[in-house]
């Protein structure tokens, strides 16, 4: 056999309180899509940013053409062949493609010759792109692109693509596996990080598979099924959740013709939503990120108001110009995307983070008095119900995993007994452990009755928790559809807007 | 040897309140250095800087006196600071507390009433929050930054001053002078310990500070504060309007600053003169910093800051030393303040090139 | 004829009013570029008036003495990148104490040198040229801080949007973790940015106490910092318009000085505080479309900066 492209032996690399890569061994032959599987916080990101020069290594061999190196630089590593496109892109918005590109490849070519390499590249494999746009202006699939074509720019022997299709709908991600596959079809080997069992066994020639920091299993995933790389990733054997739903009861939130219009040119403008969430059933709202998602979820919440009070009900009051508070007061318990910096301050401890959402239910406050004995009950229940892993409620949210403190976000909001539940990416970014933890809490909370409204880009988890899933797309809402009838195909078509477009096309045709 | 910032995982509640300790005493040794370079004996100096103005009851009065528009306006702007909101025009916000709060005298010059005194500093409050719901107005109407808009505002207020006491306000008895007149005694605050200057002002100090410490530790409108400035996204979360919460804390400090003024003038000068501030409103500042943007802090804060204006007096009139060394010192401090404020988040490590490799990733 | 010289003389001043507020505006406008928001300008600048100033004075070379009030600012300006940029200290509060630091250092180092006088800095001698009628002495009598000024304003333009460096500035001021994932050095591109701004700061100071007002005065910059940082804001960070806005308070202040020589029935104070009124009112009128001010703001600009967080 000829000498890997890449080999890593031994690699360790260790952060405060966490073994990130424990004694690493990895290979990748040129020409080979060879995924990196495993959950969230497997240690995957942390090993391609050792062989990105973006870390160093604290013990552990690599070697490149079979030759030693280390690679002391992103700089470095794309100067020998090696070039990464990151889960979040690192791209200037206000600059334009042209110039985000120059930025990232060696001194050389500028202006009109660098447009026309890109052009030349992005046609070659079909990656539409405009030279002149400004960053801003495109789609995340259109980012991820610009991405692509940076590294394609310096004809990379090792293309390293971290978590790529986590933005994509499923149809956009078909085109990415077919550009992939036409590169090791010409000899440049893709390091292929995911956590996603489908795409890779689709996609990939070798599997690698970490656990907690280590290498559990090498397998070639073409003759896995999904379940039994999930073992592998996951450790042990699998059982969803498997719960009935019960009965659905009357409207308890209720959506009329709302919309929103943009602040700015990057943000999107929500036009005519309407849907209604009944009492015991969990309403999903898939899309992928930036379609007006966050800008839905702001209006629901009552951060922004609307301009009429009569587009949100809760409860049956209508309450579109009432705030924050007044819709608490109605019954509504809201989980927003960000964790940190919204649904908690990561720089205030547990106790002070109780008081942000439940200080009215719970007489966390008398008047103005802010009351800490009972806000200190509050969060000890919070972590105890909801198997909060802290090193007491005092220190610092910040300080918590994702998973755990979103089990705290989540619980605070659920021990409220909420009418009305919004959540936002309950599960984004979270654990195994804890996004079982979530769901099962969900469908609880719903099963007692909640109208639950769960806004996510994870479609496996809508399809696991929803009665109903309804897709957003440019800011507007599909119709919901019942998830009985549904399939992950159809609503990726949803999610690029196919019905959508049809439904104009009928419209403008009158 | 490389140095390297390590984060903390959970921000150091030692750490606060060490770095002004450390700042205080980066701040001495370098005092020290400074002296000496000047040609003047270190030790001594330091001595007539910070000791001497201090040793007898009438040098601690005078601290007070100084201490006590320190501390007032610093409350003020710690609220503002905790809630991300940069007021850095409190001296124009005194000087028009000031003077709202003396138009009272200058109009009724002869009054003897003795609610003239309340009067005024309600006056006093009231100029000072007018002045500071400019920016606050421009802020949340117009998006206009409050940092220039509030700064650019003392140069109005101090040439509003100006021109008064050089027409309208001037005492026609003054001999031309451009000084109002000197307040009748309904209008100026009692001195609370005879043989000083330590006027009653310092009674309303200690109220602002314990008032303060009430708000922002134990009610709910200063937990607000607290996370409107750390994350305004989660204050949005609990309904707190972020208009609101500019309107509320601009107000306040700009009430603050004024009472400030007015205790000014109706304390230690006694009239309106072209010159009531000596930069108070900007080492306020400091004093937020110094101390730790909490009340109890701002205390002995504003007693180190009014040492460091009663010090630069001292060595001008005993060593003939410029004025403008307490400005130096007071700068010093506060980029000491800040250096070492990086301790609370971050800790330093140590390391030898060669025995960990990951040094070279920064 | 008289008018042509009335005319002539108030064009002249405007331009002098114009450059101290066109050189700090300038050096700003690159800090900002890279991210870095030094609210510190009015302190550089009187640091860099003194320091001119007296080096002037002591040796009598104009071209030292402006040498030193560069110098100085970029000593001053260092101070404040050491803070924000390595001990990852809060910008604003930083800038603020580098203003005040610097009233205090100023009028400590011109205690001596106060009220003693100079001669003005000599305009460029270009022969011919300044014989023009008119647009002679306009264009060609003047001084070279005051050209300068202008061509900095070119280079500038030039350099942030034509050259590679001037791109790479951009980026880190525009997201400095993706500039940073890259490989760039953020931190040392920011330092550079920063002494750039504290020589161009130093400038403007020494251009005031060498020409605009040939003498030392304490505090002389009377809150011309402050508009030159207000000038980049309207300038919605583009350098051209910052020449425009320059230009347009240098008129604002002779306006102002002019109105009081005509008799304008008001007092001196109030017309003093036109240039502040008038740069407040700019503000309003920039800022109030904030979509606009946020597209055209760096997207980092006063964000603390730390490689591993």
């Amino acid at each position: 056999m000829s000498t890997p492209l890449l080999e890593l032996k031994g690699v360790t690399k260790a952060f405060p309180g966490v073994v990130a890569n424990d004694t690493i061994d990895l290979s990748i032959a040129e020409g080979e899509i060879h995924a990196l599987l495993g959950e969230n916080g497997a240690g995957k990101s942390t090993l391609v940013k050792i062989i990105y020069g973006y870390y160093s290594a604290d013990a552990g061999d690599m070697s490149w053409l079979g030759e030693a190196v280390k690679v002391s630089s992103p700089a470095h590593a794309r100067q020998i062949g090696i070039g990464m496109v990151f889960q979040h892109f690192s791209l200037f918005d206000a600059l334009s493609v042209r110039e985000n590109i120059e930025l990232a490849i060696a001194a050389g070519k500028t202006g009109d010759e660098l447009s026309e390499d890109i052009i030349e590249i992005s046609t070659t494999y079909g990656l539409g792109l405009d030279p002149e746009r400004d960053v801003f202006s495109l789609s995340v699939g259109e980012r991820q692109r610009v991405e692509i074509v940076r590294c394609l720019l310096q004809s990379p022997k090792l293309l390293i693509m971290d978590e790529p299709t986590s933005v994509l709908t499923p149809q956009e991600a078909d085109n990415l596996f077919e550009v992939l596959r036409k590169l090791a079809d010409q000899g440049c080997a893709v390091l292929y990080i995911s956590h996603k069992l489908e795409e890779i066994r689709r996609l990939c020639h070798h599997a690698t598979i970490l656990r907690h920091g280590k290498v559990v299993a090498q397998c070639d995933p073409t003759k896995e099924d999904t379940r039994s790389l999930a073992e592998m990733m996951i450790g042990k054997t699998l059982k969803p959740p498997a719960y009935e739903l019960k009965q659905t009861g009357a409207e308890k939130l209720v959506v009329r013709n709302l919309s929103r219009n943009a602040e700015t040119e990057r943000s999107i403008s929500l036009s005519d939503i309407s849907f209604d969430v009944c009492e015991g059933e969990i309403f999903g709202i898939a899309g992928v990120a930036g379609n007006g998602q966050t800008e839905l979820m702001e209006m629901l919440s009552g951060e922004i108001l609307a301009d009429d009070d009569s587009v949100i009900s809760i409860d049956g009051v209508a309450c579109g110009r009432r705030g924050v508070r007044a819709r608490r007061q109605l019954g509504a318990a809201i989980v927003p995307e960000e964790r940190l910096g919204h649904g908690a301050v990561g720089s205030m401890s547990l106790v002070e983070n109780a008081f942000l959402g439940g200080h009215r239910r719970f007489n966390l406050t008398r008047g103005l008095w802010m009351n800490y004995a009972n806000a200190r009950k509050f969060a000890q229940q919070t972590c105890d119900d909801y198997d909060v892993r802290h090193a007491g409620i005092q220190v610092d949210a910040g300080s918590l995993s994702g998973g755990n403190l979103q089990k705290f976000l989540i619980g605070r909001e659920i021990l409220q007994e909420p009418l009305v539940m919004l959540a936002s990416q309950p599960t984004w970014g979270v654990d195994a452990g804890s996004q079982l933890a979530i769901h099962k809490a969900l469908l609880d909370l719903a099963a007692r009755g909640t109208a639950v409204l769960v806004i996510s880009q994870d479609l496996d988890e809508l399809l696991e928790l929803c009665n109903r899933v309804a897709v957003m797309f440019a800011g507007k809402l599909s119709e919901p559809h019942q998830v009985a009838d549904l399939s992950a195909e159809k609503i990726g078509l949803l999610m690029g807007g196919a019905e959508l477009e049809s439904a104009k096309g009928v419209a403008n045709a009158h | 040897m490389r140095i390297k910032l390590v984060p903390r995982q959970t921000h150091s509640k030692v750490m606060t309140w060490m770095t002004p300790v450390m700042a205080l005493v980066l701040s001495l040794l370098s005092g020290t250095v400074m002296f000496s370079l000047l040609g003047y004996p270190p030790l001594e100096s330091l001595y007539a800087f910070f000791i001497s103005p201090i040793s007898d009851l009438y040098g601690l009065s005078e601290l007070f006196i100084k201490a006590t528009p320190l501390a007032i306006i610093a409350v003020g702007l710690a609220m503002g600071f905790r809630a991300n909101v940069w007021n850095i025009g409190a001296e124009g916000q005194f000087t028009i507390g000031a003077l709202t709060g003396s138009a009272l005298v200058i109009y009724f010059p002869e009054s003897d009433n003795v609610l003239m005194l309340p009067a005024m500093l309600i006056l006093g409050v009231a100029g000072g929050m007018a002045w500071a719901s400019i920016p606050a107005f421009l802020k949340t109407r117009f998006n206009t930054n409050e940092i220039l808009t509030s700064l650019l505002l003392v140069y109005v207020a101090i040439l509003i001053l100006s021109t008064l006491v050089h027409g309208p306000w001037k005492d026609p008895a003054g001999y031309n002078f451009p000084e109002s007149v000197i307040f009748q005694d309904v209008a100026t605050l009692p001195i609370i310990v005879p043989g000083t200057r330590l006027h009653f002002g310092a009674i309303f100090a200690l109220l602002v500070v314990a008032t303060g410490w009430v708000l922002f530790s134990r009610t709910l409108a200063g937990f607000q504060v607290r996370v409107s400035g750390l994350a305004p996204h989660a204050a949005r979360y609990t309904g707190v309007r972020s208009d609101r919460m500019v309107w509320y804390v601009l107000l306040g400090a700009g009430g603050l600053a004024g009472l400030a003024g007015i205790i000014e003038v109706a304390g230690p000068i006694g009239q309106v003169q072209p010159l009531i501030s000596p930069g108070y409103g900007f080492a306020a500042i400091i004093v937020a910093f110094l101390g730790r943007l909490h009340p109890l802090g701002i205390l002995f804060a504003s007693l180190v800051l009014a040492l460091s204006y009663l010090g630069g007096e001292f060595v001008q009139i005993k060593l003939g030393l410029p004025l403008g060394i307490a400005g130096v010192f007071q700068g010093m401090l506060l980029f000491f303040l800040l250096s070492c404020d990086v301790l609370i988040n971050y800790r330093v490590e140590f390391r030898r090139p060669g025995t960990k490799s990951s040094a070279s990733s920064a | 004829m008289a008018a042509i010289t009335t005319i002539e003389l108030v064009l002249l001043t405007v331009i002098s009013a114009a450059t101290p507020l066109l050189l700090a505006a300038t050096g700003e406008l690159v800090v900002e570029r890279s991210g870095v928001l030094n609210l510190g300008v009015e302190g550089m600048m009187l640091v860099g008036a003194v320091s001119a100033f007296i080096v002037m004075l002591t040796t009598g070379s104009w071209a030292l003495g402006i040498v030193a009030g560069a110098a100085a600012g970029v000593i001053m300006s260092m101070l404040f990148g050491v803070l924000t940029l390595f001990f990852l200290a809060n910008q604003v509060a930083s800038g603020l104490a580098l203003t005040l630091f610097g009233i205090g250092v100023s009028s400590l180092l011109g205690i001596p040198f106060i009220g003693l006088p100079i001669d003005k800095l000599p305009a460029l001698d270009l022969p011919l040229l300044g014989d023009i009628p008119i647009l002679g002495p306009l264009i060609f009598g003047q001084d070279f801080l005051i050209y300068f000024s202008v061509l900095m304003i070119v280079v500038v333009h030039w350099f942030l949007f034509r050259t590679r460096s001037g791109l790479i500035l951009r980026a880190v001021g525009e997201s400095h973790d993706a500039a940073h994932s890259i490989g760039y050095s953020v931190i040392k591109i920011r330092f550079l940015a920063v002494m750039f701004g504290g020589a161009m700061a130093g400038l403007g100071g020494a251009f005031l106490s060498l020409s605009y007002t040939p003498m030392w005065v304490e505090q002389m910059t009377a809150g011309r910092g402050w508009i030159a940082l207000a000038l980049v804001v309207f300038a919605t960070w583009k350098p051209g318009r910052v020449l425009i806005g320059a230009y347009l308070f240098g008129s604002v202040t002779i306006l102002q000085l002019h109105l009081q020589g005509l008799g304008v029935q008001l007092p001196a104070q109030i017309l003093s505080m036109l240039p502040y009124l008038v740069t407040i009112l700019v503000l309003v009128l920039i800022s109030r479309n904030a979509a606009r001010v946020k597209l055209s703001a760096p997207g980092c600009l006063g964000q603390i900066f730390h490689p591993h967080s």
